[in-house]
């Protein structure tokens, strides 16, 4: 039920109570409620949940999320042989997660 | 999907789960309260692949799981009335009321209908002005802008054919019910991710203090879990219980204002009885009195209805986080998708869903 989908606003129509906008789930359109984030414009993403964005996504704070877990891996490995012969068997059987 | 993917880089979760290991010195419980969270944690084995020292328990985050038995049925008397067209998120069809489900009333002739949005039905309010069209508003936090919104419109248009049957749940008197228990275990939460982009986090300040307990603001895919995992693991370890975002790209610190204001207009704070559980003070919403005209369970007084829960079901247990789907007797047994006994089977947040769906049989225990 609490699903949210992140997608890009690619258009904007109306105003206030019934700002509307097209948002782009990798392909799929779909008519988006963007009364509640009156701030965003066309071209940021938005978390849609039941046909309503309920927030804009922070691109940044997510490639900063992104860099942090890369980079410590990077380091971790550098600094640790047993860690990087892991990686390189997870690398090898890829069946994580 | 961008923005999805990259939080599901295998990789990096195998190097998020070492650390985890290296971190934990002794037994940890933690709860993610989301449904939506648990069925991504049993659908990436993410606590198959946690050491043994980190416990996931699943919580009461699945609005359709704990929609109270009363309501459910008094759902079915209205859907089943030749005036009403009645409209649902689909996951509430195949929930079990005492002696029948949505999907048996539709059979039997009810015009009930699946919708994306709570929008949708507001829509087929004005398509069709000679029925009465109901729509079953249930949800957390997050589905509460999308909800007000249809209730606001349909308001706005001056639409009486339209109404709403509401059964809202609130996740952080929740919290405090699973704490306050004597059989609790939990230690830390995993806090729902988009409750939070709606409402923010700052009520989670209190519950912090006066339970000691982690809080950690959390997402969905694995990275995010394990994110979220790791942060609590770290306060616990270190005797530490304070609240923190693991979910910044989506969750500021005050929510979401307009979708709260919305809110604060239309609904109304309520004690809820919740499914499995019982009631819970001040953890729910009703429509607020300047709505009270759209509330679907004033304009049809559904009486006489006697409701009747399984007795071989333990809902209640599992949404508490003291049994575990698969150490449920019936679980797979007298309980499948097929012929659940509870809404747990059958919603797609549901935790005996997410363990039957991933295969997860095996420890039925005697109870």
């Amino acid at each position: 039920m609490c699903l949210g989908i992140p997608g890009k606003v690619i258009e904007i129509t109306g105003e206030d109570f019934v700002r509307t906008g097209k948002v782009d789930f990798d392909g799929i359109v779909k008519e988006v409620s963007l009364a509640y984030v009156p701030d965003v414009g066309i071209g940021d993403y938005v978390i849609v949940h039941v046909g309503f964005a309920i927030t804009q996504l922070d691109e940044a704070s997510a490639h900063e999320t992104l860099a942090l877990l890369r980079q410590l891996d990077v380091v971790r490995e550098e600094l640790d042989p047993e860690v990087a012969l892991a990686a390189q068997r997870a690398r090898a059987t890829g069946n994580a997660t | 999907m961008k923005y999805l993917d990259e939080f599901r880089d295998p990789e990096v979760a195998l190097r998020l789960i070492e650390e985890i290991k290296e971190l934990a010195t002794r037994r940890w419980v933690l709860m993610e309260v989301c449904g939506g969270q648990t069925h991504s944690i049993i659908r990436n084995g993410i606590d198959q692949l946690l050491p043994d020292a980190v416990e996931m328990v699943h919580g009461p985050g699945c609005p359709v799981c704990v929609t109270p038995l009363e309501t459910i049925d008094k759902a079915l008397a209205i859907a089943a009335r030749d005036d009403v067209i009645f409209c649902s998120f689909g996951d509430m069809l195949r929930v079990p009321g005492s002696d029948e489900d949505l999907f048996q009333v539709k059979g039997g002739g009810g015009d009930i209908r699946v919708v994306y949005s709570p929008l949708d039905a507001v829509a087929i309010a004005k398509d069709n002005p000679d029925k009465e069209v109901v729509f079953f508003g249930i949800g957390f936090e997050t589905t509460a802008p999308a909800n007000a919104m249809a209730v606001y419109q349909a308001s706005q248009d001056g639409l009486e054919n339209f109404s709403m049957l509401v059964s809202h749940v609130l996740v952080p008197p929740a919290m405090c019910a699973i704490l306050d228990s004597p059989h609790n275990r939990v230690q830390a939460f995993l806090a729902a991710g988009h409750v939070c982009s709606v409402m923010g986090y700052e009520e989670y300040y209190a519950i912090c203090q006066k339970y000691k307990t982690p809080i950690v603001v959390t997402g969905f895919e694995p990275l995010d879990l394990l994110q979220g995992i790791k942060a609590a693991v770290i306060q616990l370890e270190d005797g530490k219980a304070e609240v923190h975002n693991a979910y910044q790209r989506a969750v500021r610190p005050e929510g979401n204002l307009p979708a709260r204001e919305m809110i604060a207009d239309v609904f109304a704070v309520t004690d809820r009885t919740w499914r499995g559980i019982g009631m819970i003070p001040v953890s729910g919403w009703k429509l607020s009195d300047r709505y009270r005209e759209l509330d679907a369970s004033v304009r049809f007084s559904v009486e006489g209805i006697q409701s009747k829960e399984s007795e071989l079901c333990h809902a209640g247990e599992v949404l508490q986080g003291t049994l575990k789907p698969d150490e449920c007797p019936a679980f797979g047994k007298e309980c499948t998708p097929r012929t659940p006994l509870g809404a747990l089977m059958v919603s797609s947040e549901g935790a005996c869903a997410a363990y039957f769906h991933s295969g997860r049989f095996a420890r039925a225990v005697a109870l």
